[in-house]
């Protein structure tokens, strides 16, 4: 290789690997930090391993000063049940949508493409009220609810839908299957590469989701991991990092390590949605 | 196929039959998603509008039709000014920053083969963490005295400041927050655009004298990235729009509302002082602007879909 490639390719490294220390640089920090104890954070040296270690401490005081056990849990359950509704609704709205000749397509197709312009901030006055008026403010409900319909889930699974044979679907009628068990038997598991994009997608946006949980919930019984990260927060800041950054690696590491065994999928999950975000 | 042996008229009513049913089990698959997507995206939207044209307050027995007042109001308001000039001011610096930063990283990236994955992965690493957290780490990295960045700053003889707690400096802190935060998702799109440009152009082009870096990117990959770059600066515009988390746990709009924006002035005055009907006509100030931005993308949408 020429010389100016040579000189190319560092400047290339030095300019990359410059861009990647500040970029985990706060993970790096944050991890460094949950190690250390209080007077060694408050030294205020430059050093990643604590000369002391208090990962116990930390770790400990994470999940005993808060009920970090309780938010994670929360966390799974929300998400797991806004995804599996996500899919009970979408999936058989997307199926019509693809494959079936009925009055009234065309419109349920034009309406979804409408709610893919609408960013969730905007329902939440209206959805509060009508949470309020029902009476379930601070429950498992107020949180799974509005996010039960995803337009953007019909519109990615039609479009995948659309791409399986119609001959398949043809070929189960004829032995007998309904449209209903078409769409369970037949269609979802043609498109699990679609659903494992959609499911990270779902997951991730209501794993780290903040803005909902905020106003519906006021018990840190209910709290998602986020909300609950805000709460240690405001107890804890300014007087011990330690437990505070604990806390944070806990509530990050879950998707971190998932994206990191299975960055392909979580990449092509999460900015396909470049539609939706 | 017996079908095919009928008689005409036995044939369309057949043929009718076959696709009233068609009709009903589409409907039965289609309508509990129709319904709520009225009841939980479309009607509430609608209802937004309605409500930001009335003085109702939550919980209040009564409304009253106000028309364009909250909207008189709101833009007469010092503050509501002050959190729609700070929206723009974060956009603007957030969107050219994330995005610009992001097709240099993917330039470079892709102009080489080694460690591509592990670039691409550490700067999308920011991407998957959750904001909450993260902010709460950056809170501290900006820690006026043991945090990180005045640190470093002191190493090179730089006085930092407080940078969350000074009003000159926090809305800039925030920016920095969250281009750190979507610089990879730029970069993965631009990854993803700069592998569609075909190479032989890139061979035509020298063919034809181009033979710097910078003439190749000025006449193939700028051109050929033109797309994209809409594509990612509507989308990065869209997100940047909707920042909320890092100003409600950071910052609370604060000092001397240096950081209020949008979403964070509907979500205070709407559930802290339930001025429901104020907080919608701010929702529809965010959803204008949104709209704007996306429609923009969806006429680009219509001449390439782009999925990365």
């Amino acid at each position: 290789m020429s010389r100016p490639g040579v000189a190319f390719g560092v400047f290339r490294h030095v300019v990359l690997l410059a861009g990647a220390a500040v970029m985990l640089a706060p993970f790096v920090w944050m991890v460094a930090t949950s190690f250390k104890p209080p007077h060694e954070i408050f030294a205020g040296e430059l050093t990643l391993l604590p000369r002391q270690w208090h990962a116990v401490e930390n770790y400990g005081q994470a999940f005993t000063k808060v009920p970090m056990l309780r938010y994670l849990a929360n966390g799974v359950f929300v998400t797991a049940a806004i995804f599996a509704l996500q899919i009970l609704v979408a999936v058989p709205c997307a199926y019509a949508l693809a494959k079936l000749e009925f009055r009234g397509r065309e419109t349920i197709f034009t309406l979804t493409l409408f709610g893919l312009l609408i960013p969730a901030h905007v329902p939440a006055i209206p959805l509060y009220v009508m949470l309020w008026k029902a009476g379930l403010l601070n429950t498992y409900a107020a949180l799974v609810i509005p996010f039960v319909i995803s337009v953007f889930g019909i519109f990615l699974m039609r479009q995948f839908f659309k791409s399986i044979p119609d001959e398949l679907i043809h070929a189960a009628r004829l032995d007998g299957l309904s449209e209903f068990a078409i769409v369970w038997r037949i269609m979802v598991p043609a498109a699990m590469p679609a659903l494992v994009s959609f499911g990270i997608f779902s997951v991730v946006a209501h794993w780290n989701d903040y803005f909902w949980p905020l106003l519906v919930i006021n018990s840190r019984e209910l709290a998602p991991p986020p909300l609950g990260v805000a709460y240690f927060r405001n107890e804890e800041a300014g007087h011990d990092f330690g437990p505070l950054m604990a806390g944070a690696v806990i509530v990050t590491a879950p998707l971190v390590v998932a994206f990191l065994l299975a960055q392909r999928r979580f990449i092509e999950g999460m900015t396909m949605t470049g539609l939706k975000s | 196929m017996a079908e095919a042996l009928a008689p005409g008229r036995l044939l369309d009513t057949a043929q009718r039959r076959r696709r009233r049913a068609e009709t009903w089990a589409a409907w039965g698959l289609a309508g509990p998603a129709t319904f709520l997507l009225f009841l939980l995206l479309l009607g509430p939207t609608v209802a937004v509008v309605v409500l930001s044209a009335t003085d109702w307050q939550l919980g209040a027995k009564t409304l009253r039709f106000v028309g364009l007042g909250n909207y008189a109001e709101l833009f007469a308001d010092r503050v509501f000014r002050q959190s729609l000039g700070n929206t723009l001011l974060y956009v603007a610096i957030t969107v050219p920053a994330s995005v610009g930063l992001g097709l240099g990283a993917a330039m470079l990236i892709e102009a080489r083969t080694s460690l591509q994955a592990f670039y691409r992965t550490v700067y999308f690493l920011p991407v998957t963490a959750t904001l909450i957290a993260m902010a709460v780490v950056w809170e501290f990295l900006f820690h006026p005295n043991v945090g990180l960045v005045n640190l470093l700053l002191a190493l090179v003889g730089i006085a930092g400041t407080h940078w969350l707690n000074n009003p000159a400096t926090a809305l800039y802190a925030l920016c920095a927050i969250g281009i750190w935060q979507s610089l990879g998702f730029t970069t993965v799109l631009f990854l993803a655009g700069l592998k569609s440009v075909p190479h032989d152009l890139y061979d035509a082009a020298a063919v034809d004298g181009a033979d710097t870096a910078w003439e190749r990117f000025r006449r193939v990959t700028w051109p050929m990235l033109g797309p994209t770059l809409m594509f990612v600066l509507v989308i990065m515009g869209i997100r940047s729009f909707q920042v909320f988390d890092t100003v409600a746990v950071l910052t609370a709009g604060g000092p001397a509302k240096s950081t209020e924006v949008l979403l964070y002035t509907m979500y205070t005055e709407s559930f802290h002082y339930f001025r429901t009907g104020y907080g919608s006509a701010i929702t529809v100030v965010f959803l204008l602007f949104v709209l704007t931005l996306t429609l923009i993308q969806v006429r680009f949408l219509d001449r390439r879909v782009h999925y990365a």
